[in-house]
């Protein structure tokens, strides 16, 4: 293996790892979303490097930008939720929305 | 061309009356007013009626067709002459082709063997066809008459008990007799014009099961309903044979059919009459070795199989068939050991009495007796003979002691259709058939006027309370005494005998001639000469009893009436044609017509012994001995009328000292020679016995073993049912229980707290990564 991808796929670790702790540490449910963003944002680095070094091709580079796709959308879905959260708790605090606790 | 003409005029005259039962019976069904409407007997009537034009039309083109060459052959020469000319013209088909056969509709096919519908028409098919529709057309005007009072809303059946004592109460059925009797005409056309056995042997079905409907007409009278069901269980005996006999047949010759196929002069099918050849002196075709039959084509070349060797069938089922056959006519006939039924269906309407039990259904069995000749070998012949011997004698003895006037007429039937098989079995074919012809008129002109004095009487049917009746009902009277001088077989001069005298004689002769070829045979001439003064005896004995004398139930008598016109004009049209259809007598159309289509081997002379020793008499023979036959059956006649006369018409002696006197005699026939309780006594109390046993073994046996397996099954199922409870329930609760604690530990994780979740996920994916790398490590 390349020591160039290496690099890349320690940054891809790094975002990701950043990504989770903010996914699990955040209250604030905004800041979930970015934690989300980051970690499908490692990802992306993950594949894009292997398309640049494996023989991957350009899949790689072509699922990154469905990734990118498919993160505007689920923000776009889960920014509504937050909204909709919002109007009926008056707070983004996502330890409030325990409803479904069975 | 001229087979297709006839087949067309005779299936309009054979599908009308089907066309005018469809009519009659939805027309009872949806008409407003079906109670009080005489329109189902017009149509029935009309549909007959042109039936008969239309047969009559048939038998004119028939005879153009064939210039009439039978009977311009009679008119000069004897009638031995006649009949070589008659043979000449049947197997010369190209020439004067007499017989047309061929198919109406095929109704299954099965490899090479065919079953279909198809028509045989020969002079037999037509007089028959002619005589049918006339004699039907009659009846059904006079039942309009004789059935008016069923035109009701509530008809009160006098005969018919309910069970608190009353009579029976129920809406006329006018509509539904004359649908039952077009349904009945429709059937025996069929059978009539039916080109094959089996063919023959469906409308054989559909007139016993057309006769069972008006047998009990009067359901509600036991002794109808118990008539109709004898009726019925008699004739599926015989049918039993006709059966055995159509599935032999249908293995060795593979056909059905009677007459060949013509097309073009070609033959295409060949039919069962000329598989069989016989030589000049009547013997089948056999095999020098193995004795078996030979079956052959038209022009008397041996069959073959595939494989080359000849097509034969064992001679003893080619008696096997005739047997098997003629136990099927022993049925329909009501010859002995079957008369019983016949007698029993007077419980029926008089019409159909008249119709059905006397000169159409009943004579069916020697219609295909006489029509399946061919195809008899001399012992079958034999057996018809003796069979019809026998049959005659009994019946006609039991016929001097009935009271019943029907049952005097039945009996007579029964002795009357005896003597056509006679006349059959000792090679007098014609003879057979021309008798049952004229039988058929002068039997259904007397039932009609018995059914005119039942009528007249006001349903009294009892001889001895009439009486006195001939000036009350003078045309059913002298109807009435030109058919019995018919059936007696009385001479007039100047040729105007009656028709009974030329038929009678034709049988006599034949027995005549075929005692004096076969000796040993001798009672086959005696008993049908005593019989036929034992007939004139009955006849003229009835005929006083009812008509003269002294009144002997003045109620009766007073209110004895004649009958409308409906019913008197078909009598005097019936009495015409007794009396003069047989015109001419052996020289006559009638006689010549029906010997036009003779099987061909009948024309041979007295030949050598043949296989079952019996000596065949030709036509010579017969005719040399007809004068002394007809002699003698004549001074019997008259012998037996002048008994009755003195016995009954006078007062010179005593009837009821005779009576007492010999007790035993009457008795023995009153009781019909004891059949129905030798019959009672054989099968009926046996098969009671049965029954009652069968009846203690199912109670005892078969309701205990059901009882038993009732109980072990409670037993088991309660068994079953703790099984279920502990088991298969307990399994099922192990598992819920077992889901429901699963559910509630993993209710702890379920905090609801997002990060946390973030959390589980990290870890998990954390640890499917460390699963997988330490499975596949590189």
């Amino acid at each position: 293996m390349p020591a160039e991808l290496n690099s890349y796929l320690l940054v891809g670790a790094v975002l990701f790892v950043c990504g989770v702790i903010c996914m699990a540490t955040k209250r604030n449910a905004i800041g979930v979303l970015m934690g989300v963003e980051l970690v499908l944002n490692g990802a992306n680095v993950n594949f894009v490097a292997f398309s640049k070094f494996t023989t991957l091709g350009l899949d790689g580079q072509v699922f990154s930008l469905f990734v990118i796709v498919l993160a505007a959308a689920e923000a776009a879905v889960a920014l509504a939720i937050v909204l909709n959260f919002y109007n009926n708790h008056l707070t983004v605090d996502v330890d409030r929305g325990n409803k479904l606790k069975g | 061309m001229v087979g297709e003409t006839l087949k067309f005029w005779l299936m309009i005259a054979w599908l009308l009356p089907l066309a005018g039962f469809v009519v009659e019976i939805f027309f009872g069904f949806y008409s407003k007013n079906p109670r009080h409407s005489k329109a189902a007997a017009w149509c029935a009537v009309g549909c007959i009626g042109i039936g008969f034009l239309c047969s009559a039309n048939a038998l004119r083109i028939w005879g153009n067709a064939n210039e009439w060459c039978v009977l311009e052959a009679a008119e000069h020469g004897d009638p031995g002459d006649t009949q070589a000319d008659a043979g000449h013209h049947e197997t010369d088909s190209a020439e004067h082709q007499t017989a047309y056969s061929g198919v109406i509709y095929t109704l299954g096919v099965f490899g090479s063997l065919e079953v279909t519908l198809d028509y045989y028409i020969d002079s037999l098919t037509l007089v028959m066809f002619t005589m049918v529709t006339l004699i039907a057309t009659c009846i059904h005007v006079f039942a309009i008459g004789y059935m008016s009072d069923e035109l009701t809303d509530e008809y009160v059946d006098h005969s018919a008990h309910t069970s608190d004592g009353g009579h029976v109460h129920r809406p006329g059925r006018f509509y539904r007799f004359f649908a039952f009797m077009s349904l009945f005409c429709f059937a025996m056309l069929g059978l009539v014009l039916a080109g094959n056995i089996f063919q023959v042997f469906i409308f054989w079905e559909l007139v016993g099961i057309c006769s069972f409907l008006l047998i009990g007409f009067y359901t509600e009278r036991k002794t109808a309903s118990d008539a109709a069901n004898k009726a019925f269980i008699m004739n599926r005996i015989g049918d039993f044979g006709f059966l055995i006999g159509l599935m032999v047949l249908w293995t060795f010759f593979g056909t059905f059919r009677f007459g060949d196929t013509v097309v073009d002069e070609q033959v295409v099918d060949q039919g069962l009459f000329s598989m069989v050849h016989r030589d000049g002196t009547g013997n089948v075709a056999r095999d020098e070795v193995t004795g078996d039959v030979l079956i052959t084509d038209t022009h008397g070349h041996v069959l073959t199989n595939e494989d080359g060797s000849n097509r034969q069938i064992p001679y003893y089922l080619l008696v096997v068939i005739g047997l098997g056959i003629f136990a099927g006519c022993v049925g329909k006939s009501a010859q002995f050991p079957l008369q019983t039924w016949l007698p029993d269906a007077m419980e029926g309407p008089t019409p159909v009495s008249a119709l059905v039990h006397s000169a159409t259904m009943v004579a069916a069995g020697v219609y295909l007796a006489g029509r399946f000749f061919p195809m008899f070998v001399q012992e079958v012949l034999l057996t018809i003979a003796y069979t019809g011997c026998i049959t005659l004698f009994l019946a006609a003895t039991i016929a001097m002691v009935a009271t019943d006037i029907k049952k005097v007429l039945a009996y007579s039937t029964i002795s009357q259709l005896g003597y056509m098989m006679l006349g059959i079995g000792v090679f007098g074919w014609a003879a057979g058939l021309f008798h049952l012809i004229t039988h058929a008129f002068f039997k259904s002109l007397m039932f009609l006027c018995s059914g005119s004095v039942i009528y007249g009487c006001h349903h009294e049917q009892e001889m001895p309370k009439m009486g006195g009746l001939l000036w009350k009902m003078p045309i059913t009277a002298f109807t009435m005494l030109v058919g019995v001088c018919a059936i007696s077989g009385f001479w007039l001069p100047f040729g105007l005998h009656f028709s009974g005298f030329h038929s009678k004689d034709a049988i006599v002769a034949s027995a005549l001639a075929f005692i004096h070829a076969n000796p040993a045979h001798f009672m086959l001439f005696l008993i049908p000469l005593l019989t036929a003064g034992i007939t004139a005896f009955y006849m003229f004995r009835m005929w006083f009893y009812t008509f003269v004398g002294k009144p002997r139930d003045q109620h009766v008598h007073d209110h004895a009436h004649e009958s409308p016109w409906v019913m008197t004009v078909p009598l005097l049209i019936l009495a015409a044609f007794a009396w003069f259809c047989a015109y001419g007598g052996e020289s006559g159309h009638l006689y010549l017509m029906l010997t036009g289509d003779e099987p061909s081997h009948l024309a041979a002379d007295v030949t050598a012994a043949t296989a079952g020793g019996i000596n065949l008499p030709g036509h010579a023979a017969i005719h040399a001995v007809h004068d002394d036959a007809g002699r003698w059956a004549l001074i019997a006649a008259l012998s037996g009328a002048l008994i009755a006369y003195v016995l009954y018409g006078t007062n010179v002696v005593n009837v009821e000292e005779i009576k007492r006197q010999l007790g035993g005699v009457h008795g023995f026939l009153a009781n019909k020679w004891y059949f129905d309780d030798l019959y009672d006594a054989l099968f009926m109390k046996p098969a009671h016995k049965v029954a009652a046993f069968c009846a203690w073994f199912d109670g005892a046996v078969f309701d205990r073993i059901l009882h038993g397996a009732a109980k072990s099954m409670i037993v088991v199922s309660k068994w079953d049912r703790v099984f279920d409870e502990t088991v298969v329930d307990g399994f099922v609760n192990l598992i819920a229980s077992a889901t429901q604690s699963v559910g509630a530990s993993l209710r702890v994780v379920q905090t609801g707290r997002l990060r946390q979740y973030v959390m589980f996920i990290v870890l998990g994916v954390v640890a499917l990564f460390a699963v997988m790398f330490t499975t596949f490590p590189g």
